[in-house]
């Protein structure tokens, strides 16, 4: 029995301590909102944060994240409501399959960037892979978050 | 006389369309037993006017979206116009998918064809709900209802300026008689239609909340993974399980065997398991002997060479007006070239998935299906049933491209489910989708021009090799179909007076399929870059080239109803070139290049602007112009089109699936690559405001994008590339 902490909730999870955090994640915990894209890595659809760093769900066995905070897309409201608000806004998604790993990616960005350069954005995001193409709305999207959370903060 | 009497049981609103074989739009169809379509669809609390609209008292309005939504924006755009036509409030529109039935038409969600063949049918949806909450009103008041207006989701009468919300008509408009012919709207009172509404998806998918068909779970259910013999229809010798069995959650391994249907199943060696990595893990550990079967001689670099050679020989006719040979003997100057391109595959982030249950002799099926009423069709035959006892659930689509316009993957998990007697999630992994697929053809294009003294194109000939769609469905003669030569190759836009088309034979070896935008990214391949060849020969400006050829503005008649209009065409260039600021002074190592197509009705013109720099490409910016009719949903075509230029840079830069010994030699998106963020360029996007009937957006965009990439590297290095991917030539 492996106990995962996700989105500040626990789960008690009956699983091989090696199975990938990815499976754990969407067969056991059932949140199925991190998603499989490519099981190696490459494509960036399963990412999550562990203690804030952005990580490949699908290579991650559950073991290594025992004990550490897992968020999750489903968590995201709870951290960063202005970036889901502004990629709705922006019409960013297309077939939105990708896009909880891109936000995920963008979230961890934000959290240690908070006024990311393109340059930034571009190091923080190439490994998320869009089939659809929605890069040009998620590099604005991520401008107009920091503009506004920026703007939040001088204002409180 | 209460007007529900007048109704028949086959009083319903019929609307033809253009899609192939028609579309019938059947509402208030009721079932034998039922007497009054109008009481069916209203219970004291849903007032249903038709299949596609359901008014609740509160005012919650849930509309139908009856085809399949896979970034496309469907959903948002076919029930946009359904409220726009009834005036509706947004804010209080939900939509709901429809299942896969024929009662709503052809649900085939392909050929950008969805805006396209049903705008004017979900108009009429709305209008007929309004006129009903009209004349439920003017009953409800007892006036005459030509006071009547509606805004918002009220009627208003404009005497005294009284107001009824439409969740407060239920019961009247269930009185009412379905109207034959409502008014439709002026466009200029149009209020979501053109107007770029965001996607009522779009909170959803940034909250991971839609469920794609990998996120159903059913009671029981268990996690399926089948490996498929790694040569097109191969079949199993024998196989080992042992090491499979051994693994924490693994149920079982049985035998499926090949379905041999265009959409059957492959056939293969079947995990069945606990969760979804015990069956990726159980996957990997089969041991299996393969009969690789009549595909295992099929090797890319051969066979690139074999319909190279057949295009350098005479084909079969396709296209012959006025004499080519002639027009070749007298020229001033002749130019030839030969197009080489890889397969591809789609590769949508969602890999094919399916979840089936079996039970009482019907059939329950979750899918991200691009043609649900072909799947159902396919599972019926399969379980020897009746289509009445198949339900086909449409979750959301991780995307699509035409791959899931194939229901093979939904067959399999009802082939497992059948064979297990249990609920099952067939799941496929990256690599089965890489390399079982029906891909895009290879293919291989011979041309050859002729120019006289002044740099006019006399003479054009145009041969063509790849395996075809049709080989799919059909005996593979070896050469293609009508429907693939007018993706570009019969239907170029040019006027010049000898055109020859000839197809050479090519065999598929593997499944061969559509693929956003199909034949065109071929077609327009080459004839965009010979185009270019043409102009430099002839010392002329690529512009001014393409414009003359294009030639004096005259328009093609279709039988179609949408007609070719060439100064659509030369409107869409001149457009892009002034975004482009084409011909303006460029850096060293940097160029321009343009490609213009013509596809699924649409006009489309992409410059695009690149560097190389020490041997290094780079895209700078795409401006691509779009004039499909009338702009439904704005928002949605111009985010079509950006991704549609990112779509078409990634085949151009990497796109490439080669088989060797029959067996796909690519895996995983490592050796088949996307574009990422930080190849992007600007995109800009201008659509071509039009009243025309809408036309085709999710596909015509790509076409453009890999010659126009190829002309301006020409631009800016002075050397031509002839096949892609880039990344071969060491560009990427």
């Amino acid at each position: 029995m492996i106990t995962l902490t996700i989105n500040s909730k626990k789960h008690q999870i009956d699983v091989d301590s090696n199975m990938p955090l990815l499976w754990a994640i969407r067969d056991f915990a059932e949140l199925t909102g991190t998603k499989y894209g490519c099981g190696t890595g490459v494509c960036g659809s399963c990412t999550v944060l562990i203690d804030g760093d952005p990580i490949r769900s699908c290579l991650t066995p559950v073991s290594e994240v025992e004990g550490k905070s897992i968020l999750t897309i489903e968590g995201v409201e709870n951290e960063n409501k202005v970036l889901q608000e502004v990629w709705e806004e922006l019409n960013v998604p297309q077939c939105g399959y990708c896009q909880s790993g891109q936000i995920i990616s963008a979230l961890a960005l934000l959290n240690k960037n908070t006024n990311p350069t393109d340059k930034d954005i571009d190091a923080a995001m190439s490994g998320n892979i869009c089939r659809c193409g929605t890069y040009k709305r998620i590099r604005s999207a991520i401008h107009k978050t920091a503009e506004l959370n920026n703007a939040k903060t001088e204002i409180e | 006389m209460n007007p529900i009497q007048k109704i028949t049981r086959r009083g319903f609103i019929r609307s033809v369309g253009l899609a192939s074989g028609g579309l019938i739009i059947a509402c208030n169809v009721p079932s034998s037993t039922e007497k009054s379509p109008m009481k069916r669809a209203f219970n004291g609390k849903t007032f249903e006017p038709n299949l596609f609209i359901q008014l609740k008292d509160n005012g919650d309005l849930i509309l139908i979206a009856s085809r399949s939504e896979m970034g496309q924006g469907i959903r948002t755009a076919l029930t946009s116009v359904i409220a726009d036509e009834m005036d509706a409030d947004w804010n209080l529109v939900s939509v709901e998918q429809a299942i896969g039935h024929p009662k709503y038409g052809n649900q085939n969600t392909d050929g950008s064809r969805s805006v396209r063949t049903l705008y004017e049918t979900m108009r009429k949806m709305g209008a007929t709900a309004r006129a009903m909450l009209i004349t439920a009103a003017a009953n409800k008041w007892n006036v005459d209802q030509s006071t009547l207006i509606t805004e918002n989701h009220y009627v208003i009468d404009t005497t005294n300026n009284k107001k009824l919300f439409y969740g407060d008509l239920l019961h009247e408009a269930a009185e009412i008689a379905i109207p034959e012919n409502p008014i439709l709207k002026d466009r200029k009172d149009f209020k979501y239609i053109g107007k770029g509404l965001k996607s009522i998806d779009g909170a959803g998918f940034a909250s991971g909340k839609p469920k794609y068909g990998m996120d159903i779970k059913i009671p029981e259910m268990k996690y399926v993974a089948i490996t498929r013999c790694p040569v097109t229809f191969g079949t199993v010798k024998s196989f080992d399980k042992t090491k499979t069995m051994a693994i924490n959650g693994v149920v079982d391994v049985i035998e499926i065997p090949r379905i041999a249907k265009p959409f059957g199943v492959l056939g293969g060696v079947v995990v069945i398991a606990n969760n979804t990595w015990a069956a990726f893990k159980g996957k990997e550990a089969l041991e299996i002997v393969w009969d690789n079967g009549n595909n295992k001689g099929y090797n890319s670099d051969a066979y690139a060479k074999m319909i190279t050679d057949n295009v350098h020989k005479k084909g079969k006719e396709i296209r012959n007006d006025g004499n080519v040979h002639k027009a070749f003997k007298n020229a001033a100057h002749i130019v030839e070239s030969t197009y080489n391109l890889p397969h591809l595959v789609h590769a949508p982030m969602e890999v094919p998935n399916a979840t089936a249950i079996i039970k009482d002799g019907k059939c329950e099926v979750w899918a991200p299906t691009q043609d649900p009423q072909t799947a159902r069709k396919e599972i019926a035959d399969y379980l020897e049933i009746d289509e009445e006892n198949v339900i086909v659930n449409i979750t959301f689509l991780g995307g699509g491209f035409g791959r899931k316009s194939k229901p093979d993957f939904m067959v399999e998990a009802v082939a497992v489910a059948k064979a297990i007697n249990a609920p099952v999630q067939v799941i496929w992994t990256r690599e089965d989708d890489i390399q079982h697929s029906y891909y895009h053809a290879v293919s291989a294009q011979y041309m050859k021009a002729s120019l006289d003294d002044n740099g006019n194109v006399t003479g054009w000939l145009h041969r063509v090799a790849y395996p075809s769609i049709t080989s799919t469905f059909a005996p593979d003669t070896g050469y293609a179909a009508g429907f693939e030569f007018g993706m570009g190759l019969t239907n170029i836009p040019y006027q010049i007076d000898n055109v020859r088309c000839e197809n050479g034979k090519a065999l598929a070896h593997v499944r061969i399929g559509w693929f956003r935008s199909v034949i065109n990214i071929i077609q327009s391949f080459s004839v965009n870059i010979f185009v270019d060849e043409l102009a430099a020969k002839a010392g002329k400006d690529s512009l001014q080239f393409r414009l003359d050829l294009i030639g004096k503005d005259h328009i093609v008649e279709s039988d179609s109803g949408y007609h070719f209009d060439n100064a659509k065409l030369k409107n869409v260039l001149k457009t892009a070139a002034k975004n482009a600021d084409y011909g303006k002074k460029l850096p060293e190592g940097h160029g321009m290049g343009i490609a213009i197509h013509y596809s699924f009705l649409t006009y489309v013109a992409s410059i695009v602007e690149v560097s190389v720099i020490d041997g290094k490409l780079k895209i700078h910016k795409i401006s691509s112009v779009i004039d499909c009719g009338t702009a439904v949903n704005t928002d949605t075509i111009k985010s079509q089109m950006e991704g549609a230029a990112i779509f078409g840079m990634s085949l151009a830069y990497y796109g490439k699936i080669t088989a060797k010994e029959g067996a796909i030699e690519q895996s995983n998106y490592h050796d088949y690559q996307m574009l990422r963020i930080h190849q992007t360029p600007d995109i800009n996007v201008e659509i071509i405001s039009s009243h025309e009937k809408p036309t085709g957006v999710g596909e015509p965009g790509v076409p453009p994008i890999a010659p126009a990439i190829i002309n301006a590297i020409y631009n800016a290095t002075g050397k031509r590339y002839y096949s892609l991917p880039l990344s071969d030539h060491g560009l990427v």
